[in-house]
């Protein structure tokens, strides 16, 4: 079994986000649960939402407590909650953000993972290019596909066309495609910076 | 066909599927993805002949629902948590008329203090109503059980409450297999009333009834959910050779064989209780698990047949008897052969509480071991019970109690589990 958990913000469709990757999944051929951590719901207010993927029927209830990969939709977090909290240490992060781990002030905590799987994506600045809105959730999807190769791009492309209207669902697909890109170049010089 | 939905939408597809004639709504969380799905269908015409009808209350969703199920016309309703007690009257109505109305309860705890998540203190609040109470284990059972419900409710001119988890299930995306129309038509017949408001053939329906009869037709009503019990694995059967799989009936077992321990539960709990009996499996541990999909009518005989050969039992419940400890548990001790004192009570998940398979491991290895107490409450913090104690012993205006609470252990945004 495969556990994801996204951290975010009331208003930046963190619970789309898993119900999108949840689909994704669903489209692979595997099981998938995708559920959030239910509060009242307000704009801004801290959320967090779970997916897991398996190749048997999952039956499990539980919140993701040691979660294999994280998903952080708005780096102002990573000071207000545990968001780290259960994470292995050959788990994956993205975050969505312009700046490096090291910028971030992560530079202590990020000793000791494995650094391919450490990744940053500008995910709200393609959703604002692509989509005109800073919901950075769906290019955050396809930094997920490149990061952890779970799923593919094309999955969380059919279920983004599932969820959404043609025109939305395309400008989102454009955004999780550069995002693809983005992380699977920073993988790369992650790569060669270790092998040089 | 297979999807991807969330529970309530799957729910709505079933219910539509089972084309009923009138919907009540009134919206609450948990609930209200549902009707509004079902809302969806109708105003799209791909639910007719339907009425929608939006209410001003609960209790209005189940007075209309009593009206129109009177008038012949198979009625549907959800609700949750405070709106199920605000129409607590006419709950007990419909059941004391035997109008086969078919409810979703999105199982949610009752306040104060407020709450909107999960337990199932709302549902078993009205154990005693007269209606049939089904309990779903995942979204694929939820579906299932609304079609096995109206067959049921229709059979016995019962109503069928349908409980699934508020937000667990309800909110969560998971794989469910949607049945075909042919499917569920050949399933469920037209609705055939056994009484019916007609002008053309006018009846009362609801009549006084003094001390002379009242006696015999409550007696009928306990009758005629014993009879209940017969029939419920009855069509559990042909819905399986309809659609192909297991779901509802009175009881689910789960490793049960050889167990000498097996933990007792209603609901989506039982998945991660599953997973947890299987750790322990591995390590050699006989224990096993006993589901209980139909709580009411209570399935006193499938219960024992179940735990004759258990040394103990542990039942993990989502409720609480104030002043007595299991809602639960005292069922199954009463149906329970051995010695009452081998019926643990493990009080789990109120408001939402999260309950974890670290947890589960801790209790059951206590129960197996001998130590665990009669009455359990799992997870529970008694360091801050323990100093709003000390200052209402301190302090004679020592304040509201659930306010202090959430001053002691601060901000709970943080928390993930």
């Amino acid at each position: 079994m495969f556990q994801i958990r996204i951290h975010g913000r009331g208003g930046q469709g963190v619970v789309t986000a898993a119900e999108l990757l949840s689909v994704a999944g669903f489209r692979e051929g595997r099981h998938a649960q995708a559920f959030p951590s239910f509060g009242s719901e307000r704009t801004g207010a801290p959320v967090v939402a779970f997916c897991r993927l398996d190749n048997k029927p999952i039956r499990l209830r539980e919140p993701i407590m040691a979660p294999d990969a994280l998903i952080i939709q708005d780096p102002t977090l990573l000071h207000q909650v545990d968001v780290f909290g259960g994470l292995t240490k050959d788990g994956y992060i993205l975050i969505n953000t312009s700046r490096s781990f090291e910028e971030l002030g992560l530079e202590e905590f990020a000793a000791g993972f494995r650094p391919e799987r450490l990744c940053t994506v500008p995910a709200t600045e393609f959703a604002l290019k692509h989509v005109g809105r800073p919901l950075p959730n769906a290019a955050l999807l396809g930094g997920f596909a490149a990061a952890t190769l779970q799923i593919s791009l094309e999955s969380v492309g059919s279920a983004i066309r599932e969820k959404f209207p043609t025109k939305v669902a395309e400008a989102n697909i454009a955004a999780a495609a550069e995002a693809f890109a983005f992380v699977t170049r920073e993988i790369g010089e992650t790569a060669r910076a270790q092998t040089g | 066909m297979l999807k991807q939905v969330e529970g309530s939408a799957a729910v709505a597809e079933a219910v539509a599927l089972c084309r009923p004639q009138v919907i009540c709504a009134y919206p609450i969380s948990p609930q209200t993805h549902i009707v509004e799905g079902l809302g969806k269908l109708v105003s799209a015409g791909q639910l007719k002949p339907c009425e929608f009808i939006n209410v001003e209350s609960e209790f209005a969703a189940m007075s209309v629902a009593i009206g129109a199920s009177a008038a012949g016309a198979r009625a549907y309703t959800a609700t949750a948590s405070q709106g199920l007690l605000f129409m607590a009257e006419a709950v007990f109505n419909a059941a004391g008329l035997g109008l086969p109305i078919v409810m979703t309860v999105a199982n949610r705890a009752i306040g104060a203090p407020i709450n909107i998540w999960n337990d199932h203190t709302d549902a078993l609040s009205q154990r005693d109503c007269g209606w049939i109470q089904l309990f779903a284990e995942d979204n694929q059972e939820a579906l299932d059980l609304h079609i096995q419900a109206f067959r049921l409710a229709e059979e016995l001119s019962l109503p069928v409450m349908v409980c699934m988890d508020g937000f667990i299930l309800t909110h969560a995306y998971e794989r469910v297999d949607l049945p075909t129309q042919e499917q569920v038509d050949a399933y469920l017949p037209p609705y055939e009333p056994r009484q019916v408001l007609d002008p053309a053939d006018p009846v009362s329906i609801g009549a006084m009834v003094g001390p002379e009869a009242f006696m015999e037709v409550r007696y009928l009503a306990h009758a005629k959910q014993r009879q209940a019990l017969e029939l419920i694995p009855a069509w559990a059967s042909e819905f399986k050779r309809i659609f192909g799989r297991e779901s509802g009936g009175l009881t689910h077992t789960y490793r049960i064989e050889d167990a000498e321990t097996v933990v007792v539960a209603l609901g989506s709990v039982l998945g991660t209780i599953k997973d947890t009996v299987d750790e322990m499996r591995e390590q050699g541990v006989p224990i096993g698990v006993l589901g209980i999909s139909c709580f009411r009518p209570w399935p006193t005989s499938a219960v024992r047949a179940a735990l004759s050969n258990a040394k103990r039992v542990v039942v993990l419940e989502k409720s609480l008897a104030v002043g007595l400890g299991g809602i639960v548990s005292n069922n199954v001790a009463a149906a329970y052969p051995g010695s009452p004192d081998l019926v643990h009570t493990v009080i789990a998940g109120l408001g939402g509480r999260s309950i974890t398979r670290r947890s589960l491991h801790k209790v059951f290895k206590e129960a197996i071991e001998g130590r665990l107490e009669p009455v359990t409450f799992l997870d529970l913090d008694y360091a801050v019970v323990d100093r709003v104690l000390q200052r209402e012993r301190e302090q004679r205006r020592s304040g509201p109690i659930a306010e202090a609470i959430l001053r002691e252990i601060g901000l709970v945004a943080a928390k993930i589990g």
